[in-house]
């Protein structure tokens, strides 16, 4: 099962640092639907994130929203073992 | 499908909050009962696995308009509603306050719809076929496609509740577009799950076990 998990997580980085790079820029459809309803002016944003819009402040290449991708995937793999241990089953 | 701050009105905001906290409470309980702490591994994988697919929009054809995975469809499948809810919950929350995609005062709104209505439309959609002659791959693809239209009326239901559009014109305008992006949750869905099949990722690993 290591050998699997492993796998799966070199996957994930894998999609997360490059594929991702081909995302496209387009607006996705809640964006799309708020811009012919004239509703996604109000947007706005209360938090000032570390990583805005999935990329590194004062890096701008590739290298950004790559890395910003690798750090996501591995903050969500190490987050959900820490609930998991938390919420789960005592051993 | 991650909503901004700024757009909903504080009370359906409060409203998502509580429906959050109340079904998440749940969850916990149910996985204190019932997750092995063997399963958390395969579970956290695939939240990665699903943060990293959300990161892929997919352009939609002949418009100037993208889709990207939600993944409930994904993790139910796998895993069951209650240990999905949260798998997305991790990716959602993580979303909002490490990369600032979906807004903070809107966090219960979004973890509402894309971790729990979401996966919990997949999960009926699995009950009312699991013992039906339909194929695994078609019965995901349905899940995912079913999944993405129902939360996007839950969220065109939420913008008509919050005063910002009329309700049929929230519904009509979210439900197409994600009538379109909801095939890319099916294919993407129905492109996954034999792989995860492959490497055993249900709980407990028992094969074709669908709860």
């Amino acid at each position: 099962m290591k050998k699997r998990i492993f796998l799966w997580i070199t996957v994930s980085l894998f999609i997360a640092g490059a594929v991702s790079l081909l995302a496209s820029e387009h607006p996705d459809g809640y964006e799309k639907a708020g811009e012919q309803l004239g509703f996604i002016e109000r947007a706005t944003s209360y938090l000032h994130s570390p990583l805005p819009d999935y990329a590194i402040p004062g890096v701008d290449s590739w290298v950004s929203s790559s890395l910003a991708g690798i750090i996501g995937v591995a903050l969500t793999f190490v987050i959900f073992l820490l609930l998991g241990k938390l919420a789960g089953k005592r051993r | 499908m991650h909503i901004p701050d700024g757009i909903l009105s504080p009370t359906i905001l409060a409203a998502g909050a509580v429906v959050s906290v109340v079904v998440l409470a749940k969850s916990v309980q149910e996985s204190k009962k019932n997750l092995e702490q063997t399963a958390v591994p395969i579970m956290g994988v695939m939240a990665a696995f699903i943060f990293a697919a959300q990161m892929v929009n997919f352009p939609l054809l002949g418009a100037a308009a993208s889709g990207h995975l939600i993944g409930g469809a994904l993790a139910a499948y796998l895993f069951g509603f209650w240990p999905t809810t949260l798998i997305m919950t991790t990716v959602v929350t993580i979303q909002a306050v490490v990369f600032q995609d979906g807004g903070i005062s809107v966090l219960g709104v979004n973890i509402l719809n894309m971790a729990i209505i979401a996966p919990l439309a997949a999960s009926v959609v699995y009950k009312l076929l699991r013992n039906s002659k339909v194929p695994v791959s078609v019965m995901v693809f349905i899940a995912g496609w079913v999944s993405v239209v129902v939360t996007a009326a839950f969220a065109a239901i939420q913008l008509g509740a919050s005063h910002v559009v009329s309700y049929q014109l929230a519904l009509q305008t979210l439900i197409l577009w994600h009538a379109i992006i909801g095939i890319g949750e099916g294919l993407i869905t129905g492109a996954v799950v034999p792989f995860a099949r492959r490497s055993s990722f249900f709980l407990g690993g028992r094969e074709e076990r669908i709860r």
